[in-house]
């Protein structure tokens, strides 16, 4: 009797060894170099201690590629690059060549095939970016369509270097804010409780998780038409959807009133100022693909006010530190409501604690 | 029966305009002999969510055999009006360190995801991972194989160790003060049993930065953060900086360098040299980032680590904050020195967590200090913006933690005097 053949077992070999992938100059110079500087928008160029100098061109992609998508960003740079490339964490593109003549053929051939050069230094570059409708099981809206769109529109501002300092934007399709904090943060905001499906809780929540999960404590177990289901105190419901992924009949999502909302300020780097969250300054802007022209409405706003008031390495939340916040809203003509008074727990600690005000 | 090309007008109106458009990929898909039928069925649901503004997508249990996690799965809610396509899961697949490739390992696994998946790659998610997206649960298997034996593995999701990022750092960047993806490879390689077998109470993200700049968002994206920092002195190009000076002028270096410094530590001097208050500098990174021929890191550098950094579920945004604020990171013993502390964190979380949350909101609840003892580590001023303001605390402990400290002290000036 033939045993039965074995299932193939996963060979856990964790993260792969950047070493074996990565382009010969780089490895060679790792960790010696010495100094770099930007010789135009979208290049980057490294001096190593060993004299090597290495050119980085950066471009734009989709995130989201098909296969000859990338077999094409192969072909480039195979002929122009060496046959490597990195990705950044913005879902960048990067080539890199060791010399400088190499540079324009390689932005000439990436323009030609509809790939933007830029992305570095004080430039818009691309939008961090989650799933969406694509893929997601919770998005409140789109996450390429919104990017595209977006990127469509801030086209001219990643291919040159314009801005006071670097601007991150990222997009989130739910309050999870998987897109992260950014300068500028476009995130979906619900506006109403979840609606809930009392035929499907029993079968599909484990109800005392999901009741768990709720910041504001707005759920209880309820006995709905004889069915064992749960209950939201819609008094007390922030609306932010944190019981939907472990209950999906616990719909949050609504075409029409999961509205979107910006946010700026934030910042990761521990650079002069210390890392800082976004902050609300418009929500209430409507849901609507394919475009979202009111979202970027407001992104242009935001961007004119910072581009023409900010100063040289201001972030934008260092911009609005220095400027303070009644001139932000009067350059911006955003209207300042209620909403933004932080009234979460800790939210005193962002309350005006001083006699210094603007007038 | 060949399907017919589903009518989009929504997402056809995301072609135009100079950004690369995803959908005129997923059209391409969409027409191609190997995935065409499937990626009609998707193009037709997601034109669907665009109509009505909604997802259609639930989760459920899809895997590869000997994990517990790393595939996303994904079943259509909407599976009779787009039959082909009801099965759309994503294989998150780890990337080498640093995101490099080289184009013959990409076109290997174009072809494998030709194959037995959609053709829809995302390099890469917010985790870090590539997205391997759309495929049936089926072809899974296969296609897991083939990326394995092509010498990657699966990332991470769910309630387990994420899949990690590190910096370019010492790869191109003369900002790195550690080796970042020896560092990541090291923590996240010694933690794979918690990523591929998850059992923990919510998702533990490790992050690595070379600098403060902080380029793959640690401090606030990742529970346990590693950042370079340096201990001596920035060091100084006199002969880049006078050129510099001459270049750009006073005015301009006044107002982008120096009165940008967030400690006041720098000064230009009479004779136009720059004077460096070294102990006030912060490691900010401010000047070196202007001054990139001019000024660097100084050569004793390390990291800082900081612990729980998370974005709002439950309990609002958190940014990490520092519970190491200088190690040194070059011998294999420093090396083995962070993975155990990395492993004691994440044996600390799966201990005292609660069901769902992050390492951030254990120690808001559990306070800080029991997190130190618990980890044994000592206190350090860094470690505040400020001390206690607030007198409602119990401090008959006073002397035994006075006696603590000096006895640091004094093992600290031994170990500098050696």
């Amino acid at each position: 009797m033939n045993a039965p053949t074995p299932p193939r077992m996963p060979t856990e070999s964790g993260v792969p060894d950047h070493m074996a992938y990565m382009h010969p100059l780089l490895k060679a110079n790792y960790g010696n170099w010495k100094w770099h500087d930007r010789p135009r928008a979208g290049v980057l160029h490294h001096v190593a201690q060993s004299g090597d100098e290495v050119w980085t061109v950066k471009a734009g992609t989709q995130r989201q590629m098909d296969v000859t998508t990338i077999r094409n960003l192969c072909a480039i740079a195979d002929e122009y690059a060496g046959g490597h490339v990195r990705f950044t964490t913005r879902s960048n593109v990067e080539f890199m060549v060791d010399s400088a003549d190499k540079v324009d053929p390689l932005i000439a051939k990436l323009n030609e095939e509809g790939y933007p050069v830029g992305g570095t230094g004080n430039s818009i570059s691309m939008i961090s970016h989650t799933q969406g409708w694509l893929h997601c099981d919770i998005p409140g809206t789109d996450a390429s369509g919104v990017v595209k769109s977006l990127m469509d529109h801030l086209y001219p501002e990643f291919i040159q270097e314009d801005m006071p300092n670097r601007v991150k934007i990222t997009t989130s399709c739910c309050q999870i804010n998987c897109g992260g904090q950014g300068d500028i943060a476009i995130n979906i905001q619900h506006t109403k409780p979840p609606v809930i499906n009392h035929d499907l809780v029993a079968k599909q929540c484990e109800r005392p998780a999901v009741i768990a999960r709720c910041p504001v404590a707005a759920i209880r177990p309820a006995l709905v038409n004889g069915r064992p289901s749960l209950e939201v105190d819609e008094k007390k419901c922030i609306c932010c959807g944190a019981c939907f992924p472990p209950c999906p009949p616990m719909q949050i999502n609504d075409p029409v009133n999961s509205k979107i909302a910006v946010w700026v300020g934030g910042k990761h780097s521990s650079t002069r100022s210390k890392p800082t969250f976004h902050k609300l300054v418009a929500a209430g802007l409507p849901n609507n693909a394919p475009r979202w022209p009111e979202v970027a409405e407001v992104v242009n706003k935001i961007l004119a006010a910072y581009k023409e008031d900010g100063r040289p390495w201001e972030r934008m939340g260092e911009w609005i530190d220095r400027i303070g916040w009644p001139r932000f809203f009067e350059m911006t003509e955003l209207p300042f409501t209620k909403y933004h008074l932080d009234d979460w727990r800790g939210g005193r600690a962002s309350l005006n604690a001083s006699a210094q005000v603007r007038l | 029966m060949t399907k017919k090309m589903p009518e989009t007008p929504l997402l056809d109106q995301l072609e135009s305009g100079p950004w690369p458009s995803f959908v005129t990929g997923l059209k391409r898909l969409a027409d191609s002999e190997q995935n065409g039928e499937y990626m009609k069925s998707l193009l037709g649901q997601l034109e669907h969510s665009y109509d009505t503004r909604k997802g259609y997508w639930k989760g459920g249990t899809a895997g590869v055999i000997g994990y517990g996690a790393g595939v996303i799965p994904r079943f259509s809610e909407v599976a009779e009006s787009y039959p082909e396509s009801s099965e759309f899961h994503t294989l998150r697949i780890i990337p080498p360190a640093g995101m490099h490739y080289d184009t013959d390992t990409l076109r290997k696994m174009c072809d494998i995801w030709e194959k037995h998946g959609s053709g829809l790659i995302a390099f890469h998610g917010q985790s870090g991972d590539i997205m391997f997206q759309g495929c049936t649960t089926d072809n899974i298997q296969p296609a897991f194989d083939e990326l394995n034996e092509l010498g990657f593995d699966m990332g991470g999701a769910g309630a387990g160790v994420r899949t990690s990022m590190s910096c370019v750092g010492a790869a191109r960047c003369e900002q790195s003060c550690f080796d970042e993806a020896r560092a990541m490879r090291s923590v996240i390689n010694a933690t794979l049993d918690d990523m591929h077998r998850p059992s923990l109470p919510y998702k533990m993200k490790y992050k690595f930065s070379g600098c403060a700049n902080d380029c793959v968002n640690a401090t606030h994206r990742s529970d346990f953060a590693v950042i370079g920092t340096w201990k001596d002195d920035i060091q100084v190009d006199e002969d880049a900086w006078k050129e510099i000076l001459a270049e750009r002028g006073r005015k301009e270096i006044n107002d982008q360098v120096i009165n940008m410094c967030p400690t006041r530590a720098l000064s230009l001097n009479d004779d136009d040299t720059l004077e460096i208050d070294n102990r006030s500098c912060v490691k900010c990174m401010h000047c070196i980032n202007v001054l990139t021929k001019a000024l660097s890191p100084g050569k004793e550098r390390g990291i800082t680590i900081l612990i729980g950094g998370k974005r709002s579920l439950k309990i609002g945004d958190l940014m990490g904050t520092v519970i190491v604020p200088f190690m040194k990171l070059e011998t294999d013993e420093d090396f083995e020195e962070l993975v155990e502390l990395a492993e004691n964190v994440l044996e600390f979380f799966a201990d005292n967590a609660l069901e769902h949350e992050r390492t951030g909101e254990m120690i808001e609840r559990i306070g800080i200090t029991n997190f130190l003892e618990g980890l044994g580590l000592g206190v350090d001023p860094n470690m505040v913006n400020h001390p206690r303001t607030s007198s409602y605390v119990r401090m008959d402990g006073w002397d035994d933690e006075v006696a603590k400290w000096n006895a640091r002290k004094a093992d600290k000036a031994v170990e500098a005097a050696e």
